[in-house]
Parts: structure tokens; sequence; C-alpha cells
């Protein structure tokens, strides 16, 4: 069983924060940069936000976002 | 017949005047990663990517009514290479050059994901050379071009695009840039 995560590459994010609108559950930390928390790069996308998070993929301005499928494991990192 | 594609000529192009100078402050806007009221983050980025797409639906109407229309004396050629016009070479090509750069801008924007953001970025830049080519283009070429109500709207187009150029190299411009640059203790 596979599931997605949407993967943010931290050398490429600059804070625009347009995936903070379009990810429901996503917040700004106080330099705009999205918090993940525990998932480090990996956020779990659940199945009903998939279009979601899709959308921030398209959408944000310097591509730093990617969806990945995962190994529905739960094997942290 | 051929009075209505004179027409539509210029009609279109006042009105990609209006979409270029939105495209323009959108952009700015966008780059500034700020919501716009009501409007969050993304909507911006989105206004600003379809204003700009309909503003090649615009030109696609403008290059082509003037190709029909015979007092424009278009050749295909004059849509591709700058200042070779028979009539007001300087001028047509203006409009020539500013297309030439607005198809590479739309084209690398469309492929951003797949070319990568340093080129896109890099294309990008040549909006602050189109946009202010445009506007001389619709001043020089335009039959109405130095009527009065063109000319202000021209006017305030440029202080409207400038003064968001100048915003840009503002301390305040980024929504979080205060906060990045704060000492760390």
């Amino acid at each position: 069983m596979t599931a997605t995560t949407l993967h943010i590459d931290w050398t490429r994010c600059r804070g625009r924060g347009a995936c903070i609108d379009l990810v429901p559950g996503l917040s700004r930390d106080p330099w705009g940069y999205p918090i993940l928390g525990s998932s480090g790069s990996d956020l779990p996308v659940p199945p009903q936000l998939e279009v979601d998070a899709a959308d921030a993929v398209a959408l944000c301005p310097v591509a730093a976002l990617s969806l990945r499928p995962s190994a529905g494991t739960g094997a942290g990192r | 017949m051929s009075e209505a594609f004179w027409a539509l000529g210029r009609a279109s192009g006042v009105v990609l005047l209006v979409l270029m100078t939105l495209s323009m402050l959108l952009g700015l806007l966008t780059r500034s990663g700020r919501p716009l009221l009501r409007l969050p983050r993304f909507g911006v980025q989105l206004a600003h990517r379809n204003i700009a797409l309909l503003s090649v639906v615009f030109l696609v109407v403008h290059i082509g009514s003037l190709l029909l229309d015979p007092y424009a004396q278009l050749r295909l050629v004059d849509v591709i290479v700058p200042f070779a016009a028979a009539k007001d070479p300087l001028a047509v090509g203006l409009g020539t050059a500013a297309l030439d750069l607005l198809v590479a801008v739309v084209v690398t924007a469309l492929l951003r994901r797949r070319i990568g953001v340093r080129a896109f970025r890099v294309v990008h830049w040549a909006t602050y050379l189109l946009w202010p080519i445009s506007l001389l283009h619709g001043i020089t070429a335009g039959s109405d071009g130095r009527s009065s109500a063109f000319l202000v709207l021209a006017a305030v187009s440029a202080l409207a695009v400038g003064a968001a150029a100048v915003w840009r190299t503002t301390d305040g411009f980024v929504e979080y840039r205060r906060s990045r640059t704060e000492p760390v203790r």
C-alpha cells in the first residue's frame, strides 16, 4: 500500500506562502516558511487533500514542492 | 470592412495596455508574497497568470486585425522581424520587439516547472523591458497614441508600474523580510 507525501525542497523554499493558503493545516513560522513539524521535509497527504497538494505543487512560485509516493510502512525517518 | 479591422486593431491595443499593466502589477504583488484584500496569495498568482494569458489572446486579435487591414501595410515578416515594416518601421518595430520578448516570457512561464526556476526567472526579467517598449509602441504607432485620453491612460499606467517597481526595491516588499533580517540574540 502506498500513500502520498508532499515533499518540500528546503533549499528552494523562500517562504512565499502560496502553499499555506492551499493546503489545509499548513501554517507559517515567524519567518514565513511552512511548518511541517515532525514531518521534516515530507508531509503525509491524506487522500481527500491530494488535489489541494497538487495545486500547491503547481503554484509554488519557486517550484520547491513535489508529490512523492511513499511506502505506507509508517517507518519514521 | 477594412475600417472594422483598423478599429479592432486600435481598440485591442488600448485593451492590451490595460491588461499588461494589470499583469505587471499583479506579478509584482505575486513576487512580494502578499495577499490582495480578500484574494489569497495563490489567487493573486492565478490572476496574474490568467490576465497575462488574456493579453496573449488580445495580442492575437491586435496583430491579426492589423495584418488584414490594408492601411497598416503589415506583412507577415513584420510580426517576427522588428524595424523592417514599410510604414512607421520604428514605431511598429517596437511592437514587434515586444511581441518577440512576450513569446519568450510566456513560453518559459508555461514551462516553468520543466525548464527550472532559474531560467524562468532570468527570462521573466524581460518583462521590465517588454512593458515600457509596449507602452512606447502604443504612443508612437497608435493612431490615437498622442490623444490626450490615451496619454492620460499611459501616464497613469506608467506611474502605477513605476511605483510598484520602486516598492519592490524597498525593505518592506517581501512579507516577512523584516523578521528575517532581525538580529539573532
